[in-house]
Parts: structure tokens; C-alpha cells; sequence
């Protein structure tokens, strides 16, 4: 047997094929502004973003491409009926419902009240929290959930979210400098300083062997996707966790800042400015989400985790005044939630704590909906 | 093996497919099969186990090769070169410790040379000794051997006697015991290895085997392409392609990293990503309707297909780098119009190694006693090979059950077909008819085998019997 080909010309047109595929790859955009996905025509959409750290048990995982991301929601479900009135929250893991199943988080016990407006709409609202604490991802995830046409826009933050140095470092923001970069440009916030935590695409990124991971995560996001649609499962559920400490170290140093007053320079406010021009007529609502507020040891320095108390009380102080003069709608329920009803952070809730709060949210939507 | 592993693995093979052309072509396999057992061998909790295993698998094969081999053979040149080369090899790596070269080539720290010459003094001593056997005691030492090789066998397919065996090295090694877990043991490429072993052994005592060098045998039973995955070569097949290449290395090289790169793509490609969705054990118990079940079990039954195929093109791909051909394991299994063609398509080494050396001898042993009926003989029969196949990935009562369910589905075929044959023949029925015919038999089979391994992948039988009612819609 005699296959009268040479090998070595063979490997060098397979060679000379494949670069020039590579390079005819870069002529795709990285970012269309939709995504072709499974989910919401063969495979039902999600009601969280995805993100999981555990992919093969969670059936769930993170990646940084937005517009994958948002076509696997719910939300991409078609259009908007005529019946509906959209509410989008926005926010981070105690939004997306960390342990809780997509029923229980706030938008799903929202859901469940079957509210509607004054004009007899379904009130219908959208989990858009994601993980990683940062109003800069906020910021990214509210510009892309403006397409989706919301009738109101709730915005669940707190205090973490608020420091500079925090914005640019979640995976989700420094993996989509493009976007975040027209955002600190379009919108003149002044984030530079940390710029160093954005990724910088060259032109081999954009080849096929440098979008590979993209690509990667696209194709296991629609293969999990299946799993979700067969097992309703999005997240780990441990029979046991760590509860969130109650008792702390004498230490009152809220990110290296000691007591006197928190250095307002430092801390991301205009993000919030930057919204409410995305969001632009579609009303936004701010609400300083609860915390935990512990009753242990040097409970009287710290309330939690995250907070001394001077810095926390300082920052409700500051965010209130700076709504009164932003003319920003602020609601603060930093307390509504008893000791017990947090779980294993001093921002996440147990499903009785999400029902507590799902109450009050639901009566602040009806008046903003009746506005 | 990882992909970067398959990727050493092919660039060595090429490598090596050139050097061995024009000479030393056994010795430079045999070393790069000995240092390649002991690279792919996993790393272990049980302290030097993971390079003692690698040891046995070299040691046994030797004492193997005592038993098989002709004298002759046994006093050859090429013998004490082949036996200094393996020898070597094995005090190579374990001067590793000593080189500040740990991990190099072994997954941790090989034991004290002192550990190591004791080991390997006893094989050579229990080599010598069998040299020295009476022509007599040539058959009870043949069945000596093959007894030992299914009785390691048992142990490291039975989850409690792994638990002893670890408890047992721990204890002896000054390892803490209680540590000890039925999943501690795994030895890189013993069924294979066990397998070929059991072959030689018994072509032996029918006096089929061909005279094979130490070199020649010790590499056609730890070949590094097909030592942990197969396919199950035939000795007297394998030693044609060992000592003379079939087709240049041009063209060995064309239809090797053809077959490589067919395979990697079935295996790391399509089965990887199948297995996000297949079916295990916990996603059994997850599935909340009779749809999902159905995608569950369908995307196992293809990755299942896609991962054994594809491993077994890599291992042929890079047998080919090296200009031997090894035989093919599956031929479009799926697409079999009934059970019997499927068995013959699926893991094809492996179902003619029990053909060869159960089922016929078995079939044999039955006529023999005149008092069953012909359909109550492939019944046993059939059962009994299947029961074999399925605890040979396990002995426990999934795989019994695996077993079970395709002894019986064979046997249920055998006796439709044989009915259904002469009345299609009767009937003359039209070409059309008999392609539709085909077509049903191919769904059939097809759903057959995919319900079969809802027993394969549960492991526990009340589990599996709860995902078929859910499958019905019943659970």
C-alpha cells in the first residue's frame, strides 16, 4: 500500500490553512450584541444569570461574555407582551440568591405575589444579580438590561460595592474592557487609576486560538443548559455551610481607611450617575440592602463582616444626602432582616429573610409603579 | 490520559517510527514502553505503591514469558539484553530519588533502591526457578499463573477486597489504616495487561503460541500505545508488525495521525462534551421528567461510544506512528440490526478474547455432558459469557445485572432469529420490506443497549430499576 502523498507538504497545507482560518476569524466582531443560544428555544431560559464556580454538579458556570450570558436568561424569552410591566433588580450575590433556589430568591418570591400595576399589568421582575461585589459590573449588566425594555429598574447595593479599587477587579468587568471602557468614557467616570485590572485584547485575541476560552464557555453554557432544563438545578445546595460570623477581632479599619470620616473621593458615587443616564427615563430605583448586624463579640466596632460601624453609618448618611441632591429615588432597608435570617455572608438571606424583604420591595414597586 | 500526555505520547511515536526502521527496533519500543508504564501510572495514596505497580505489571509479564517460553528462547543473546534493559530501566527511575529528579518520569518519589533490588531479586529468582521446572510440572505451573492473574484480578475489581489490600500496604508500609478507601488502588493497565497474559498462557497449552523473544513478548504485552486502553492484540498478529513494518514510514505516518486525529476529535471533542449531559449517578436521581431521562441516557450511550473509540484510534494512530497495526476494537457498533452483530462490532478484541478463551471451551465442556438441550446450552452459555464481561468491569451487582440483561437479550435474539429466518424466507417478502425490517432491528438493538447502561453507569441496581420506571413514565 502506497499513499503517494507527502506528509510533510500535507502538514504544511493543513499549517497554511489553519492560520489563514485563524486570521479570517479576527473578522468577526467579539461582540455582536446578541448571542445564538439553546436556551429559551430548545432549552428553557434561566432565571438567574449564569455563574458557578462547580459546573459539572451546578450544571452553572461563569463566563464574561454578556451577551451569552443574557441570551441564556429568561429575559430573552421572546418580546415583551403588551400585559407586561418589566421590573429588572440588579445586584450582586444576595440578588442573584446565593443557596437559594431561583423560587425563593427575591425577584422569584416577587413573581410569586402575582402583582400588577394600576393599570392591571403583570407586574413580572427579572433576577439580574451577579456575583462579585461592584457597581461597575452593575453598571455593565444595567446597560445591557436596558435593551430588554424594563418598565422599572431596582438596583440593590451596599456599602462593599462602593470603593474604587473594587470596580474594575471583578472577572466580569476586567474581562470586557471594550465595554467598560466606552462606559468610563462615555459616561466620564474616573476609574483609571485602576485600569491595570482590564485585560488588554490584542490582535491575537481576536484569532480563533485566542477566543478559544470564549468560544469554550459559550458551547459548555449551552450544554448545560440541557442539564438545567432537565434537573432545574443552577446552583450547589450544601446541607451545611458556614453561617456568617457574628463575632469579630477588635479592628475597625473598613478597606485600610481608618476611623475619621471615609474618603469620598475613594468611592464609586458617580457610578450611580452613570446609570441613571443609562437608564434615562425608566425609573431606578437605589435600595441600601440589609445587612447583617450581629449581637457578638466587638459587635459594638463592627456590624458585620465588611463593616465597622463608624464607616457603615457614615456611608447611609453620605448616600442619603447625595440622593436628595441627584434627585436619586434611595430607599434603606440596611435593617429590615433579623440576626437569624442570614446565611453564609453578611449580604445573603435565608429564604424566610428573602420574604421578609420581598414584602417590603413588593409595596415600594407598587408605588413606583403607580407614579 | 490528557491530552498533552497523547500529544508526548505522539510526537514519540513518530520519533521512534523513525529510528526503529533500520535497526534496534524491539529494544527501543521495549524502552520507551517501560518508562511510559511508569509515567502514565497514576499517583497513589498508598506510599511507593505507584511504583511497585508499574514493577509487578513488568514482573509478572516476565514471569510470564518463563512460563511460555521455549528453551531456547530462554537462553537467547537477545534475552540478556532485553532483561538488562528492563532492568536498568526500572534502577534508572528509581535513582531518581536520589537525583533530585523526583516526578520526572514517575508520579512520586520511588521507594528506597534497597526496596526496589529486593523486589526485583525475587522475580529474578522466581524467573530462574521456573526455568528450572520439569516438563511435567509445565501445565499445573501454566495454570499456576493463570489462576494468580484472575485472582489479582478479582481483588482489584472487588470494592471490600481493595479496601483490605489498602489496608493492608498501609499497615505494612507505616501508613495510617484507618485512611484507607476502596478507590486507593489503581493499577494502570492490569485488565490489558492480565488479558494478553491469560492469552499467551493458554495459546501455550495448546501449543498455538509462536516462539517470541523476551524483548518481543515483554513489548507486545506493555505496548505504550494500547497498554492501558487496548485493543487486545493477538501475540502472533502483534509480532508480524514488531519485526518487520508492513508499510513505509510515510505512509504509516498518513494513516497514523489520520487515525490520531480522528480520535482525539471523538474523544476530546464530541465524548468531553456528551459527558456535560450524560447520564451518572446523581443526574439519575435529578431528572424531573421522562424526556430529560431519555437525553440523559442517550447522550451516555454516545459518549460512552465516542470516549472507548476514541481512546482505542489514538492508541492505533500512534501503534501506526511506529508501523504496527493494531486491530480495529469497534466498526459502527450502533448501527447493528441486532444484539449478536452489535457484540461483534463493540469492543471487538475484547468479545473474540472471551470467545477464544470462555465461550468456546465452555460450549465445549457442555456438549460434552450430552444432558441439556441445544437452547438451554446457548442460554447458559450466552449468560455466562455475558455475566463474565460485565463483572470484568466490576464485581458488583450493577455489572451482574449489566451482564444478565445482555446474556439474556442475546439469547432471546438467537432464538427469534433462528424462528423469524426460515418464515422471511417462507414469506419472500420484498427488498423494501426487509429494509424496514433492518431499520426496526437497528432501533431495537439501539434502544436495548442504551437501556442496558442505565445498569452499567448506576451502582446501585434500586436506583437503576427507579430511572427506567422514570424513563416509562412510571417512577
Amino acid at each position: 500500500m502506497s499513499l503517494k502523498i507527502n506528509p510533510w507538504r500535507l502538514l504544511l497545507k493543513a499549517g497554511i490553512l489553519f492560520a489563514a482560518f485563524n486570521f479570517a476569524f479576527t473578522m468577526l466582531p467579539t461582540s455582536s450584541g446578541n448571542s445564538v443560544s439553546l436556551y429559551n428555544n430548545l432549552v428553557p431560559g434561566r432565571e438567574r444569570l449564569p455563574f458557578g464556580e462547580n459546573p459539572t454538579d451546578a450544571y452553572n458556570l461563569s463566563l464574561f461574555d454578556i451577551d451569552a450570558m443574557f441570551a441564556s436568561h429568561i429575559i430573552s424569552d421572546g418580546l415583551k407582551s403588551e400585559n407586561e410591566y418589566r421590573v429588572v433588580i440588579v445586584g450582586d450575590s444576595s440578588v442573584w440568591g446565593t443557596l437559594l433556589r431561583p423560587e425563593e430568591t427575591l425577584s422569584g418570591q416577587l413573581n410569586a405575589l402575582n402583582l400588577t400595576n394600576a393599570d392591571g399589568k403583570n407586574i413580572q421582575t427579572y433576577n439580574l444579580g451577579y456575583p462579585t461585589i461592584s457597581l461597575t459590573k452593575d453598571l455593565l449588566v444595567l446597560e445591557k438590561a436596558m435593551e430588554y425594555k424594563p418598565d422599572l429598574v431596582i438596583w440593590m447595593l451596599t456599602l462593599e460595592s462602593l470603593p474604587a479599587d473594587k470596580q474594575l477587579t471583578a472577572p466580569l468587568v476586567s474581562h470586557n474592557p471594550v465595554r467598560v471602557r466606552r462606559l468610563l468614557a462615555d459616561y466620564e467616570l474616573k476609574l483609571e487609576f485602576n485600569s491595570d485590572a482590564l485585560t488588554h485584547p490584542t490582535f491575537w485575541d481576536t484569532t480563533l486560538i485566542g477566543r478559544r476560552r470564549s468560544l469554550a464557555d459559550w458551547s459548555r453554557l449551552q450544554f448545560y443548559g440541557v442539564m438545567w432544563g432537565i434537573t432545574g438545578i443552577d446552583q450547589l445546595y450544601p446541607e451545611t455551610y458556614e453561617p456568617a460570623k457574628i463575632d469579630f477581632e477588635e479592628d475597625n479599619l473598613f478597606h485600610d481607611w481608618a476611623p475619621s470620616e471615609l474618603p469620598l473621593e475613594e468611592l464609586a458615587f458617580p457610578v450611580i450617575g452613570a446609570a441613571y443616564s443609562i437608564a434615562g427615563n425608566v425609573p431606578l430605583i437605589l435600595v441600601n440592602e440589609p445587612i447583617l448586624i450581629s449581637d457578638g463579640v466587638y459587635s459594638d466596632i463592627r456590624y458585620n463582616y465588611f463593616y465597622p460601624r463608624w464607616a457603615y453609618d457614615q456611608y447611609r448618611n453620605v448616600f442619603s444626602d447625595m440622593s436628595l441632591e441627584n434627585d436619586w429615588v434611595y430607599y434603606d432597608y440596611w435593617d429590615i432582616i433579623p440576626v437569624d435570617e442570614f446565611t453564609n455572608s453578611a449580604v445573603h438571606l435565608s429564604v424566610a429573610g428573602e420574604e421578609i424583604l420581598a414584602d417590603i420591595i413588593s409595596e415600594m414597586i407598587l408605588f413606583e409603579a403607580a407614579r | 490520559m490528557t491530552i498533552t500526555q497523547i500529544l508526548i505520547l505522539a510526537f514519540l511515536a513518530i520519533l521512534l517510527g523513525w529510528l526503529t526502521r533500520k535497526r534496534q527496533r524491539v529494544n527501543l519500543l521495549l524502552t520507551a514502553s517501560v518508562l511510559i508504564i511508569f509515567w502514565l501510572q497514576p499517583a497513589l495514596p498508598l506510599r511507593y505503591l505507584d511504583f511497585f505497580l508499574p514493577t509487578f505489571s513488568i514482573g509478572f509479564t516476565v514471569l510470564a514469558w518463563t512460563l511460555t517460553a521455549s528453551p531456547e528462547e530462554r537462553y537467547k543473546k537477545e534475552t540478556k539484553t532485553s532483561a538488562a534493559i528492563t532492568l536498568g530501566i526500572i534502577l534508572l527511575l528509581a535513582a531518581t530519588r536520589y537525583l533530585g529528579l523526583t516526578n520526572f518520569l514517575t508520579p512520586t518519589r520511588p521507594p528506597a533502591i534497597g526496596q526496589i533490588l529486593l523486589l526485583l531479586a525475587i522475580f529474578t529468582v522466581g524467573a530462574f526457578l521456573l526455568t528450572r521446572q520439569r516438563p511435567s510440572s509445565s501445565n499445573t505451573l501454566l495454570w499456576a499463573g493463570f489462576a494468580l492473574l484472575v485472582a489479582f484480578f478479582i481483588i482489584l475489581k472487588t470494592p471490600a477486597l481493595v479496601l483490605i489490600a489498602s489496608r493492608g500496604w498501609r499497615l505494612f508500609i507505616g501508613q495510617n489504616a484507618n485512611l484507607a478507601s476502596s478507590s486507593d488502588i489503581h493499577w494502570l493497565g492490569y485488565s490489558y495487561l492480565a488479558f494478553r497474559l491469560i492469552h499467551t498462557i493458554r495459546d501455550r497449552q495448546s501449543g498455538r503460541l509462536p516462539d517470541l523473544a523476551l524483548g518481543e513478548y515483554l513489548t507486545y504485552v506493555i505496548f505504550f500505545p494500547s497498554f492501558s486502553v487496548g485493543p487486545i492484540d493477538r501475540a502472533e498478529r502483534f509480532i508480524k508488525g514488531l519485526r518487520q513494518p508492513e508499510n513505509s514510514y510515510r505512509d504509516d505516518i498518513l494513516v497514523g495521525g489520520q487515525r490520531l486525529l480522528l480520535g482525539l476529535f471523538k474523544k476530546f471533542v464530541i465524548a468531553d462534551s456528551l459527558a456535560m449531559i450524560a447520564l451518572n449517578p446523581l443526574s439519575s436521581t435529578q431528572a424531573q421528567n421522562s424526556l430529560g431521562a431519555w437525553i440523559l441516557l442517550y447522550a451516555y450511550t454516545f459518549q460512552i461510544f465516542f470516549d472507548f473509540s476514541g481512546y482505542t484510534d489514538i492508541a492505533i494512530g500512534l501503534a501506526q506512528f511506529v508501523g504496527i497495526s493494531l486491530p480495529e476494537n469497534f466498526m459502527e457498533p450502533y448501527r447493528q440490526p441486532n444484539l449478536t452483530l452489535f457484540w461483534n462490532n463493540w469492543h471487538i478484541t475484547l468479545t473474540q478474547w472471551f470467545r477464544s478463551y470462555f465461550f468456546n471451551p465452555f460450549v465445549r465442556a457442555l456438549r460434552k455432558s450430552r444432558k441439556i438441550s441445544a437452547g438451554m446450552m446457548i442460554l447458559i452459555s450466552q449468560l455466562a459469557t455475558m455475566i463474565l464481561i460485565g463483572l470484568w468491569h466490576g464485581l458488583t451487582w450493577n455489572f451482574l445485572l449489566w451482564g444478565l440483561w445482555h446474556g439474556l437479550g442475546l439469547f432471546v435474539q438467537n432464538r427469534w432469529s433462528g424462528w423469524a429466518k426460515v418464515r422471511i424466507a417462507e414469506a419472500s417478502i420484498s427488498s423494501r420490506a426487509q429494509r424496514i425490517l433492518s431499520i426496526f432491528g437497528i432501533m431495537l438493538t439501539f434502544n436495548y443497549i442504551a437501556l442496558g447502561w442505565v445498569w452499567f453507569v448506576i451502582p446501585d441496581p434500586v436506583q437503576g430499576w427507579q430511572f427506567i420506571l422514570l424513563l416509562w413514565g412510571a417512577a
